[in-house]
């Protein structure tokens, strides 16, 4: 078994003995098989990181066998400078829900557990996968944890929001469906991507091909227009369900967009290059400007990940290598800093258990250690030098001056509004005299807190202070990426 | 005639016949209420035909008997195999509840169900209008008296009037149908009808009016909009149990029957029909669709949803026949039967669930009957999600690549009919999603409306969740059951 099918399969193995064996009487064990589990997930995915090569664009740790004969579906696995992070950032991740979760879930602990490992798993899977049916099927599979996670332990109107995500993301991945298809019958029964990449097309069928893919992954990202199911779901969905959301699962849309939508139909991505810089921007500026009247923080911060998520795409939109690296750096970084951000809403939640930002204010005089952590994180999303928030916007900014002066200038405006959104949200909640009762009582973070919270701070700063791994991984991929994008593939 | 090979053909059959006989002699000695003799011979014998059948298909062969009134080849082998068990795991489910109700007083439940299986297995293997019409008569004759086994329960025996008196029309205008097409032709074989066609002598008008009824006939059949009516109300009076006997198994031999009558006997008019085809198909994934989200009844539901389905099976008929060329028929037909045995697997599981909730003087057919279930058994309740993941579409489940191999075979074609098609059925399929996600939200969401645990016979615990594993697994590695299905019908086009 090939080190990564032992990081798809291990949390999903885990989840399904959780499953199988746990009961609520014995929570204690179950949280520890569940923590178990994680890092055993997490660790080996850990050997990837001495092996990987940084100096070519080809895929690694291939795994390849045949799946469905008869369709001639293969279970091809590998990964390249583009998703190798995001295998180890899924597995870390899941060590910090597991964390999270541990006192907070009281009810079916083994199902909450095992939904998140098994999430973890299939969202691995998503970013190896070299099959467009695996990918699918991943990709796909994903819905169903995440549909019942919100459902079960999600907030007061859960069932909106389960549904909304559940619908709103099939409705797009099932045209993707259809393109898959369609490929398939125009490369003479492949579902191999990276044979895709290389098929001639006609451009009408490139341009139908790229927006079936964009219903999918657009939705998923999520880009304005379709981004409001994201402010919804993460209202209701419990503080793990959110991280994970905001971390990972939204990553899996842009990285779809590199994966498929950019190498398979580049001469579509080029000619409406120009539609996805002008969606991102107003996601950046537009939707910026939204977060900033948030009353309730979830959403607020959820306005902020599709802020930020508009940098990701307008990264990739313009084409060159540091918009494209920028873009995949402020994935990563995301992942961390918005998990952080959701991490830290939930532990006021879980003492106050109220999400709108009047309901607090000067928490940290009750919550010293907390509000530093806090405040990193705070400082992190508004994309302050040494944190990791800021070197992919700066990249994508500076890249977007390459390209044109006014796209960078406009997405530069965006810095402006996130400092805004986020400090007066953090002046409001954390800063000033104690308002309240219930801020009165409140303790600060244990010892399990501390650690998720650590953890999540370190990442934050590594990244921050020391880029240089993350973007030397990518850069030979983006290169080559770059370069087979710039190729016509109309037939000649 | 009377040579070893024709015996030979039939061999499963004829087991299953002095079986079915035996049975119900052996089941007047039966004292017991719960018929336990009776029931553990019907399973013995149904594994029997099973295997017998496997062992058939496996030899890939395909032998004539009795003047070609029946076929021996892979593809029918394999579907009596399937229908044998299918109707195997039903019994299982069945007997619990229908010992609750009343419905094990005379051994029937079993003796009829075996008979329904014989009317379907010469469905399946028959090349003769006629034996066709037969087998098909003493499945539907065996479904009316199991429908109103129920004898003191008035909506049974409102069901069993209504489906006695719809099916006796469908039954009616295949029979035309047939007729029509004899008169063209003069024959009742299937190949000689299809040679007398496909020599053009003979007027296209008069065949094509034969092929009306007789595409209607098999509409009504499978319940296709618009001859669906029945569908839901059959499925809802009826005793759970014998609804499982109608939805479950005899889609097999529906299947079947289309492959027999419209592939084998009148390939040259499949112009005509797949058009026809495909109006049905349209029709019932927007009806099914659309109507089951105002259900509140579960079975109703799954009856509309069970239209939508054969929508989708129908689907799979349209894309064989592209510009005169029949090069993509065994993907079509093939991707078809894939999505006939996952949606037979899917169906017994989620049914099996309802008689399992249900208690003496309880039906458990409203979906509001399933809230907490997750609470109340984890297990019956992962089942029945997988279940209903899988007939929504959503992989890993066996229901996913049955919609991908549909798609598969439309989108193949190049056609942009089809590819149109493609896209619709896919946006119904997310219509789809959300009322079989519902009843996800049922079971998950909301709180337990009773305290009672869910208790289960060991068999029943067993085959239930084999079967529900079986969705799962056979969606993480469905390559063999598609390998066989694309061989079976391979070796069935090759002739």
């Amino acid at each position: 078994m090939g080190l990564l099918s032992l990081a798809i399969w291990t949390p999903i193995a885990f989840g399904v003995i959780l499953l199988a064996l746990g009961r609520d009487e014995q929570a204690r064990a179950v949280r520890w098989l569940a923590l178990i589990g994680a890092l055993v997930s997490f660790l080996v995915t850990l050997p990837l990181l001495q092996g990987f090569d940084n100096s070519t664009a080809a895929m690694q740790f291939v795994e390849k066998s045949s799946w469905i004969e008869r369709f001639n579906v293969n279970y091809h696995l590998g990964v390249d400078g583009i998703s190798f992070w995001f295998v180890l950032l899924t597995a870390f991740i899941n060590v910090i829900v597991v964390i999270a979760g541990w006192e907070v879930i009281e009810r079916k602990v083994n199902q909450y557990m095992a939904a998140f490992l098994i999430l973890s798993g299939l969202m691995i899977g998503v970013f190896c996968a070299l099959d467009g049916i695996l990918f699918y099927v991943f990709f796909e599979a994903t819905l169903i944890p995440m549909y019942l996670i919100i459902g079960i332990w999600g907030g007061p109107n859960k069932i909106y929001a389960a549904f909304k995500f559940f619908l709103y993301t099939l409705m797009g991945s099932l045209l993707t469906l259809i393109a898959l298809v369609y490929l398939y019958t125009a490369s003479n029964g492949s579902f191999d991507i990276l044979s895709w990449h290389k098929l001639p097309l006609a451009g009408n069928v490139q341009t139908l091909l790229f927006f079936a893919f964009f219903a999918a992954f657009a939705v998923k990202v999520p880009m304005w227009p379709v981004h409001t199911w994201l402010p919804d779901v993460h209202v209701e969905a419990p503080t793990g369900g959110s991280a994970v959301l905001a971390a990972i699962m939204l990553k899996l849309g842009a990285y779809g967009f590199l994966r498929f939508s950019m190498p398979i139909a580049p001469d579509a991505a080029r000619e409406w290059g120009t539609l996805m810089i002008v969606l991102s921007l107003v996601a950046v500026v537009y939707v910026g400007l939204v977060a900033m009247v948030q009353q309730d923080m979830k959403k607020l911060v959820a306005y902020s990940s599709v802020a930020h998520m508009g940098f990701v795409t307008l990264g990739f939109f313009i084409f060159n290598p540091l918009g494209v690296s920028g873009g995949l750096v402020q994935m990563i970084a995301h992942g961390f800093v918005s998990g952080a951000m959701f991490l830290s809403i939930g532990v006021l939640y879980d003492r106050v258990h109220s999400r709108e930002i009047a309901s607090y204010g000067g928490v940290v005089n009750t919550m010293p250690k907390f509000a530093a952590f806090a405040l990193l994180f705070a400082m992190a999303n508004c994309g302050l030098p040494g944190t990791a928030g800021f070197v992919g916007e700066w990249m994508v900014i500076l890249g977007a001056v390459q390209h044109n002066f006014w796209i960078g200038a406009l997405a530069a405006t965006a810095l402006i509004f996130g400092a805004a959104y986020t400090l007066w949200m953090f002046k409001r909640v954390y800063l000033g005299p104690v308002t309240n009762n219930d801020v009165r009582e409140l303790n600060d973070i244990n010892g399990r807190e501390f650690l998720m919270l650590a953890l999540l701070a370190i990442a934050v700063l590594y990244m921050g202070l020391f880029p240089k791994p993350f973007t030397d991984v990518m850069d030979v991929s983006v290169a080559e990426l770059l370069k087979h994008v710039a190729l016509s593939k109309l037939p000649q | 005639m009377m040579d070893p090979t024709s015996w030979m053909t039939i061999y499963p059959e004829i087991v299953l016949l002095v079986m079915a006989c035996v049975i119900a002699l052996v089941d007047l000695t039966v004292k017991s209420p719960r018929r336990t003799a009776t029931y553990v011979l019907s399973l013995l014998t149904l594994a029997g035909v099973a295997w017998l059948n496997a062992s058939y298909a496996s030899a890939d062969q395909t032998l004539y008997g009795w003047g070609r009134l029946v076929v021996s080849d892979p593809l029918g082998h394999w579907l009596k195999c399937f229908a044998a068990l299918a109707v195997l795991v039903t019994l299982v489910y069945a007997r619990p509840y229908a010992a609750d109700r009343d419905m094990l007083r005379g051994g029937e439940l079993f003796s009829l169900s075996l008979f329904a299986l014989l009317g379907m297995d010469f469905m399946i293997s028959g090349q003769n209008f006629l034996v066709i019409y037969l087998g098909l008569e003493l499945l539907t004759l065996s479904s009316y008296a199991l429908v109103a086994l129920r004898r003191d329960h008035t909506p049974a025996t409102e069901a069993a009037m209504k489906y006695f008196v719809l099916g006796a029309m469908a039954s009616g205008f295949l029979l035309y149908g047939m007729s029509m097409l004899y008169g063209a032709t003069g024959s009742l074989q299937l190949d000689e009808v299809l040679q007398a066609i496909a020599s053009g002598q003979i007027k296209h008008q008069v065949l094509v009016f034969g092929l009306v009824f007789i595409v209607a006939g098999l509409a009504f059949k499978i319940g296709a909009v618009p001859f669906h009516m029945w569908i839901p109300d059959v499925y809802q009076g009826a005793p759970t149990a014998a609804t499982l006997l109608i939805g479950g198994a005899p889609k097999l031999a529906a299947f079947a029957i289309i492959v027999r009558l419209l592939v084998e006997g009148l390939m040259p008019l499949a112009i005509d029909w797949q058009q026809m085809l495909s109006l049905l198909a349209i029709a019932s994934l927007l009806i099914g669709n659309l109507a089951a989200i105002a259900q509140t009844n579960l079975k109703r539901m799954l009856a509309f949803s069970t239209i939508a389905q054969m929508g989708f099976v129908l689907l799979g008929f349209v894309a064989g026949v592209v510009n005169g060329q029949t090069t993509l028929a065994a993907n079509a037909y093939s991707s078809a039967m894939f999505y006939v045995v996952g949606y037979v697997l899917t169906t017994l599981a989620s049914f099996g669930i309802i008689m399992l909730l249900a208690r003496q003087g309880f039906e458990s057919e409203e979906i509001s009957d399933l809230a907490g279930l997750n609470q109340r058994s984890p297990l019956y309740a992962g089942v029945m999600a997988i279940c209903l993941f899988s007939l929504a579409g959503i992989p890993p489940m066996v229901g996913f690549y049955a919609k991908l191999a549909v798609l598969q075979s439309l989108v193949a074609s190049g056609q942009g009919f089809y590819i149109g098609l493609a896209i619709f059925a896919v946006l119904m399929s997310l219509i789809g999603a959300f009322y079989y996600l519902r009843v996800v939200k049922v079971m998950y969401f909301d709180e337990p409306v009773t305290a009672t645990t869910v208790s289960a016979p060991l068999d029943v615990r067993a085959v239930l969740s084999v079967n529900g594993l079986l969705v799962l697994v056979l969606g993480i590695v469905p390559g063999a059951l598609m390998a066989l299905c694309a061989q079976a019908v391979k070796s069935m086009l090759a002739l």
